[in-house]
């Protein structure tokens, strides 16, 4: 039977890894859990897998910047082939591959520059801060989708409801030129708004005072998606915080959470792919 | 020669930190700073090139977006009159800096030293307006950091315009000191007392002649000569005892004899052991109700780390509650910070060990935050206290990855002192590990004794012993712990696959006390031990070799390991990076032999160590105080009346604090502690899924009423036993042993919190009442206990919370909190607090009585009054059953039990859920004064939403306990009606106004 194969990286203060994997099980995919340091010391190699997920977390206690101490690691720290983990990344994502990064995940690809990447070469493009609140906040959040945006993970989605739960997710990019490039290539692929869709700029709807009011990215190609608010957070009817409502208004709603949805579509958009190539 | 880097925001970012120190100053201190900008200062000990330093620094530290650097020079701060800088203590914990020498490690491809400190983080805060020394101190203090921990360094713009400071560098520099003195204990009784005293042992002279009386005795004299030993004492042993025989550890006021003498009733008695009578005594009771109804889910109370029940077929589940009240009240942060990681290695270190956590609770009382009496000696300000307690237990929880689900904040001026700080934390364990049983702590002679985790430091040292004592302002600085979550995090990672991989025989934390014990108390279980104190790894040197052993630097396990496993473990943790050392083996000749390079330094025997600290002795005395209900005169506006309660600091929304914490990481929280479409409905219990494939689950509760105990502490106690099991049943959860095996576990942890209760006719003349307080409080415990069958599994008590300097006392108030889990089969079918539907019917269930006695509403009028809520317990039983039933059949759309404020505040906070308004009149609800109704906090009761079309079925299921008040309305306007009088008329909008305002952090 074809397979549809997630890596999901751990380690050093990771700590969404669990409800990541099984995100990508509910969703039909198998799912690894593998420290990040076993791939750094040549014993997992990312090619072996569809798709490569960076979990949210507090890696090095968001030490330097979140993610930043991860990001240098995969940038600088040589495997055993003398290789570094971006060059690898580059064959993986070369190959046609999916990568993931969510909250702290979502961190270390932009400090990598994986996202959003513009020019295809991996530079540092932008920046997750400090929230304009000053604070951590969990709390709900609606994010619209770029209708235009080509990444396969957001396929059929129009708002989505997720928990967002971060201190430093308020997205700076470069500067006007740069902020022009990905609102014209649709790289802000998610976007904060109201419960009815619009986008907005008011706290604490935009929960964070993000440049474009922008939840998540992606790259040119689509293959990568970075979001601050947590997908895999919201996998059961049942994590919403109105479910109560919800039910009453609506006794045959799905028990599935709408953030199970990405999983699903990006395990089915590999999984297509994968059968028309077999 | 130390190299530096400054890193600065770039002058069009907006400075987020600088403007939250800002707006401090001026809200907080009245200090108007202008503009305040933030930056941070790395200092570097490694030796490098200064363009190496150069490329690091613009790679690894800046952002290329958001920052620029210097490298080794310092801002010029033109614009600026005053600066700031905040470094860290020697030898206190700096994880940024370790993170930054893991960049450099990682840049370089080199293999340097990570594991001490090379690389120094400092901030530092510059002020445009001039601001005199004596504020930047108040700033300083106030705000930035705690000169316990922190070294400031100040500037002000000198007359030449030049605004610059040298910064500090915190090395440790000490001379290495391997030396272990002997102690002659020839001594007067004053003296020996004096000795305990001055060495921090918090040992009574009853305790000191028993140590004479052991070294005198010719079997000790022998075993020491032939191992070579003075007859003397070694500052190790002392030092181990005073540890081991520690109130922290030992519990001796639990365990002493009372002599109780109730002149109300003229009942004289004798208790031995509050611990044994109550606390074990309850549960061994409730264990045989439990067996005799084939309910046999208790696994193991009282005899380990925490309490463990069967969850699943496959799970247990570990549940453990603490307190860190000492030390948050000297480092509010560090404090809360060191306690709920302290408090997730309790069930890490439970049985085998590597259990996984699920959630963390946190229950907190401090003074009133606009708190405005002058300051003691050392007394930090409440609302100092609490914010750094709050940004500990976020810290604590949130860079763990566990969800903080349910809690409480108090206020309560007499918590100003000493605040109280009670953790938990919940957690999931295999049933077994490669065939062995989970929760068994088996250990052999010739195991080996391996610690994993952080270094050892001066940190904490004394902890266990300091906090069986008052707080003065002589104490011990190195008493505060500093935590580490990420190198927790780490371990705890560690933990779960080694345990998993059946290579741990078993495990215990390293808290109170250190090794001193951990191992000390592991050593019991195989008969002694021997550990070789040099090999312990450091993080400075200098330490004496007592020192290394009674150290709390936290962030440490201490594990049993056979020798075949060995090689595995540490391959294991190369792997994932976390430090192993072994440091002896268990023996069984009891004795436990502590050496330094091969010299004893500690030679105890393990009977004597454990058993020979004799039986406290202590004097309790009840008489009955006297107080009446208060008249209170005049016309009430009930508008006005019930927007002060929803703002008044007890009632008040914790939304700004709840948001701090991650409450939904794993994924598993069903409820969360603010629900609805809003997310701002308070709910009663937090409800969490144990895995993603089913949907059994447990639901979390607290209750802790204090302010009851100024009239009868033992209806304080059942109080708040009912208000956590109640809250439990609203939220759809379900009693113990109404069924033959019914696998519905309940366990519950029970944390006294007490003043000086032991009776001295100078310093504490009222100590015999505080005993009688807390007898009362045990008593409590055991009846409702007993009665519903719900067995409390592990606690802790905490026996010194007062305050001293200045020759004044501030003591807490008698505090118990009971944190109640249980079993929820179904999470789908739990109850959330807020409305749900235009048209619903509201009910009250349960009777209201004239119990205004210590009530929010009197406290609006500084009244305390007398009739305090009482607990009818087999009432409560038979309304909870009715819930259940009534659950069961899906007839209740939303449920919240009624607490502070009484019916009317619980009317209110059911309505903001949805934002809809009620409509409801108190006519059903007897023959009572319209304040009773409204505002009495009599307990098991709740209010519930119904559908109209099962107002039949439900209403058959409760007969008279169920009381229609009304019904929800879309109209957004909560109307209280009595007759058809309207006593309240208030949009829910205003109504949630007040009540988000009363208390923003």
């Amino acid at each position: 039977m074809t397979q549809v194969k997630s890596l999901v990286i751990t380690g050093f203060g990771i700590n969404c890894e669990e409800e990541m994997a099984a995100a990508y099980e509910l969703a039909g995919a198998t799912a690894e859990i593998v420290h990040l340091n076993e791939i750094l010391h040549g014993k997992v190699s990312i090619q072996d897998y569809d798709i490569l997920n960076f979990p949210g977390g507090f890696s090095f206690g968001d030490d330097l910047a979140s993610g930043k101490v991860v990001a240098n690691k995969i940038k600088y720290k040589k495997l055993p082939s003398g290789d570094v983990m971006l060059d690898e990344i580059r064959k993986f994502l070369k190959d046609g591959k999916y990568i993931l990064g969510v909250c702290n995940g979502f961190q270390m690809l932009v400090r990598m520059g994986l996202l959003p990447d513009t020019t295809s070469n991996f530079e540092t493009e932008a920046t997750l801060s400090n929230n304009n609140s000053g604070k951590f906040e969990d709390r709900w959040v609606y994010c619209k989708v770029n209708k235009q945006s080509k990444t396969p993970f957001l396929k059929d989605i129009d708002v989505i409801a997720l928990p967002a739960r971060h201190g430093e997710g308020k997205l700076i990019l470069l500067d006007d030129e740069m902020r022009a490039k990905v609102a014209a290539n649709n790289l802000n692929c998610l976007s904060y708004c109201t419960a009815d869709g619009t986008i907005t700029a008011e706290y604490p709807a935009n929960p964070n005072g993000a440049d474009l009011n922008c939840a998540g990215l992606t790259n040119l190609t689509g293959q990568v998606l970075g979001l601050m608010p947590h997908p895999e957070a919201y996998l059961s009817l049942y994590n919403h915080p109105d479910w109560g409502q919800i039910k009453r208004r609506n006794s045959d709603v799905s028990e599935d959470g709408e953030g199970l949805k990405i999983f699903e579509n990006i395990v089915e958009h590999v999984l297509d792919k994968k059968l028309a190539t077999a | 020669m130390t190299a530096s880097v400054q890193v600065l925001l770039k002058p069009h970012i907006l400075d987020v930190k600088g403007k939250k120190v800002e707006e401090k100053c001026l809200k907080q201190l009245d200090i108007t700073t202008g503009k305040v900008k933030s930056s941070k200062l790395f200092s570097i000990n490694y030796d490098t090139a200064s363009s190496h330093l150069k490329d690091f620094a613009s790679k690894c530290i800046k952002d290329v977006v958001t920052e620029e650097i210097l490298v080794n020079e310092l801002f010029s701060a033109d614009n600026y009159s005053a600066a700031i800088a905040i470094a860290q203590l020697p030898g206190v914990t700096d994880d940024e800096g370790t993170s930054a020498q893991m960049a450099w490690v990682d840049f370089f491809n080199i293999n340097a030293d990570v594991k001490t400190q090379h690389i120094f983080t400092q901030e530092i805060y510059y002020f445009e307006k001039n601001i005199s020394p004596e504020n930047l101190m108040l700033i300083a203090k106030r705000l930035l950091g705690n000169p316990l921990i922190n070294h400031f360094t100040f500037a002000n713009r000198d007359d030449s315009g030049i605004l610059s400071f040298t910064p500090f560098v915190p090395e440790v520099s000490m001379k290495a000191d391997d030396t272990t003195d002997t102690v002659s204990l020839e001594l007067s009784d004053d003296d020996l007392v004096q000795l305990s005293k001055e060495k921090v042992l918090a040992l009574n002279l009853a305790e000191m002649k028993a140590i004479v009386a052991y070294y005198k005795n010719s079997d000790t004299i022998t075993a020491r000569q032939k191992e070579g030993l003075s007859t003397d004492p070694t500052d190790c042993e002392l030092e181990i005892l005073g540890q081991t025989w520690s109130e922290h550890c030992k519990h001796k006021e639990f365990n002493a004899v009372i002599h109780y003498n109730n002149k109300e009733t003229g009942e004289q008695k004798t208790i031995n052991s509050l611990f044994k009578t109550f606390i074990k005594g309850t549960t061994s009771e409730v264990q045989e109700s439990l067996e005799a109804n084939k309910n046999d889910w208790l696994v193991k109370v009282f005899s380990d780390n925490a309490g463990v029940v069967k969850a699943t077929e496959d799970k247990l589940f570990v549940w453990k509650v603490e307190t860190h009240n000492s030390p948050s009240a000297l480092d509010p942060y560090g404090g809360a910070i060191t306690g709920i990681l302290g408090n997730n290695r309790d069930p890490l270190g439970t049985g085998i060990g590597g259990a996984r956590f699920l959630f963390n609770t946190n229950v907190l009382c401090f003074g009133n935050p606009d708190y405005d009496k002058p300051l003691l000696t050392g007394q930090l300000h409440p609302r100092q206290i609490m914010e750094g307690v709050i940004s500990g237990i976020e810290d604590g929880g949130n860079k763990s990855g566990v969800p903080t689900v349910n809690g409480s904040v108090v206020f309560d001026d007499r918590y100003s002192g000493k605040p109280l700080v009670y953790c938990g934390t919940g957690a999931l364990m295999p049933y077994d590990y490669k065939g062995m049983p989970s929760w068994e702590k088996p250990i052999d002679a010739g195991d080996r004794i391996i610690v994993a985790g952080g270094r050892v430091g001066k940190d904490g040292i004394h902890g266990a012993t300091f906090s069986s004592i008052e707080i003065d302002e002589h104490s011990p600085s190195s008493a505060v712990q500093i935590g580490s979550p990420i190198t927790q995090k780490k371990v705890a990672d560690f933990m779960i696959k080694a345990c998993l991989a059946g290579l741990v025989k078993c495990s215990t934390d390293n808290g109170a006390g250190g090794l001193s014990s951990s191992v000390g108390e592991l050593a019991t279980i195989s008969g002694g031990a021997v550990v070789d104190l040099e090999k312990v790894p450091l993080k400075y040197a200098g330490l004496k070799p007592w020192e290394i052993f009674v150290s709390e630097s936290q962030e440490r396990m201490s594990l049993v390991i056979e020798e075949k496993h060995i090689e595995a473990l540490f391959e294991l943790a190369d792997a994932m990076e976390v430090e192993l050392t072994d440091i002896g083996e268990f023996t069984s000749d009891g004795f436990l032999d502590i050496r330094y390079n091969n010299k004893k330094v500690a030679y105890l025997n393990m009977e004597f160590l454990h058993e020979g600290d004799p039986q406290k002795v202590m004097y309790a005395e009840w008489e009955k105080p006297a107080l009446q209900e208060p008249v209170l005169g005049g016309d009430f506006d009930y508008n006005d009346i019930l927007l002060k309660l929803m703002g008044s600091l007890n009632i008040c929304s914790r939304e700004s604090i709840i948001r701090q914490y991650d409450h939904e990481v794993k994924g598993k929280t069903i409820i969360k502690p603010l629900m609805g479409p809003q997310g701002k409905a308070p709910q009663d219990a937090a409800i969490m899924r144990f895995g993603f494939d089913g949907f059994e689950g447990v639901a979390v509760s607290n209750g802790i009423l204090p302010r009851y105990g100024d009239i009868d502490a033992y209806e304080m106690s059942a109080g708040a036993f009912d208000e956590a099991v109640r809250q439990i049943i609203s939220a759809g959860g379900s009693l113990p042993n109404t069924n033959s095996n019914d696998g519905v576990f309940w366990s519950v942890n029970d944390n006294f919190c007490v003043p000086d209760s032991e009776y001295n006719k100078e310093s504490n003349p009222d100590g015999k009442l505080k005993l009688a307080k807390l007898v009362q409080m045990c008593e409590a415990l055991y009846e409702m206990a007993t009665f519903f069958d719900i067995p409390l599994t592990s606690g802790k008590d905490s026996m010194k919370n007062d305050f001293k300097a200045d020759g004044v006392k501030i003591s807490v108030p008698p505090t118990i909190l009971y944190s109640m889990t249980a079993k929820v089969n179904d999470v789908r079918k739990t109850v959330t607090s807020d409305f749900k539907a235009d048209g619903d019917l509201i009910y009250q269930l349960g009777t209201t009585y004239n119990e205004l006695g210590a009530s929010e509403f009197y406290g609006l009028y500084n009244e305390l009054g007398a009739n305090v809520p009482k607990v009818r317990k087999e009432d409560a039983k038979d309304l909870y059953l009715k819930v259940m039933k009534a659950n069961a059949a899906g007839l209740i759309e939303s449920s919240h039990d009624i607490s502070d404020g009484g019916l009317a505040v619980t009317v209110v906070e059911s309505a903001f859920g949805g934002n809809w308004g009620a409509d409801v009149h108190l006519n059903n609800l007897g023959d009572l004064s319209v304040n009773a109704k409204l505002f009495s906090e009599s307990h098991s009761r709740f209010v519930v939403s119904v559908r109209p079309s099962n107002q039949e079925k439900f209403e058959e299921i409760f007969g008279s306990l169920a009381f229609l008040l009304g019904n929800v309305t879309e109209n957004k306007q909560v109307i209280i009606k009595s007759d058809n009088n309207k006593l309240i008329d208030l949009p829910t909008d205003s109504l949630m106004d007040a009540w988000s305002g009363g208390l923003v952090l």
